[in-house]
């Protein structure tokens, strides 16, 4: 395993300069900030006693933002490789799959009376 | 000592572009989407098939109890930061600060499972445990499982923090990279509760 051992002891040089990356810290803060104000947010309309399908709709957009806040920043989605994309776009038909599992159930169980 | 040494740790492999270590939590990360996605997917099931929800009448936010979950929601998203923080300092060659940064991920994290701790207990001083109805057998069972993630990264933060840690002398890039690995999952975490708050205790 020679190529491991040259990792090893070869220390790459980091894309950007620590200056440069300091610059990107402050982003982190502003998503920080954001979610935590999206929570206020979500918590605050929940006591609007909306009905129910609108608080539902509601409450999924502000969690969708919030869960893309942190997907694209904290977790760098917003600037990733194509093979992540890839097996991220896989997982996602499938998760709306596992979704639809219900409506598809009520269906069968129409056809089935 | 084994001779055998996981290849492409550090560099990216000339196939994915990325190293193997990334490539694989991405795809341990699909696959807990999968299982997550198994579980909500039940939910809607049983909550739509329900007369009432929650069966014994009421709602969600007057039986689980909103001001606690809401104070976990932001113990999370601090400790999501503080995550990231910790990976940040490891890339400007920092140590101190990243044990600062993982230190504190490691006690929010803690304190996340106090509170928790708090509101399980309340549930069982009123006999309320998962057989009670559909309604806490879906909490239960959808808190329970987060938070034994919660756990999981508890032990491989604290890894990272201490003996963990050790690599850095010896190899920074590759410590890095297993900080980044571990706050993909820490994110991950804190992703799936930003749905679970509102899914369970608001709506």
């Amino acid at each position: 395993m020679t190529e491991t051992a040259q990792e090893s002891s070869h220390h790459e040089s980091p894309h950007e300069s620590p200056a440069e990356f300091k610059k990107h810290l402050s982003r982190y803060y502003v998503v920080f900030v954001a979610l935590l104000c999206l929570t206020g947010i979500t918590v605050g309309v929940s006591y609007l006693k909306l009905n129910r399908p609108l608080a539902i709709t509601v409450a999924l957009i502000i969690a969708s933002i919030k869960a893309g806040l942190v997907a694209g920043v904290f977790m760098h989605l917003l600037d990733e490789k194509k093979v992540i994309y890839a097996v991220l776009l896989l997982t996602a038909l499938f998760f709306l799959l596992l979704m639809l599992l219900p409506s598809l159930t009520i269906l069968e169980v129409f056809k089935s009376t | 000592m084994s001779d055998t040494v996981i290849p492409y740790m550090v560099k990216p492999h000339p196939v994915t572009g990325i190293p193997n270590g990334k490539f694989g939590i991405w795809l341990f990360l699909a696959s807990e989407v999968m299982l997550f996605g198994a579980l909500f997917s039940s939910y809607v099931l049983i909550r739509t098939g329900a007369p009432h929800w929650p069966p014994e009448g009421g709602l969600s936010s007057e039986i689980l109890n909103v001001p606690l979950a809401t104070l976990n929601t932001g113990i999370l998203i601090t400790s999501s930061i503080t995550m990231v923080l910790a990976w940040a300092s490891c890339k400007l060659g920092e140590l101190p600060k990243f044990k600062l940064w993982m230190g504190a991920t490691i006690l929010l994290s803690f304190g996340f499972l106090i509170v928790k701790y708090f509101e399980y207990s309340h549930k069982f001083e009123l006999g309320h445990y998962p057989s009670h109805d559909n309604f806490y057998a879906v909490y239960f069972t959808l808190t329970g499982l987060h938070g034994v993630h919660i756990l999981g990264g508890i032990v491989v933060n604290s890894y990272l923090l201490g003996p963990g840690s050790k690599l850095w002398a010896t190899d920074r890039e590759h410590f890095t990279n297993r900080v980044e690995n571990a706050g993909l999952y820490w994110h991950f975490v804190d992703l799936v509760w930003i749905f679970l708050f509102p899914c369970l205790y608001l709506l």
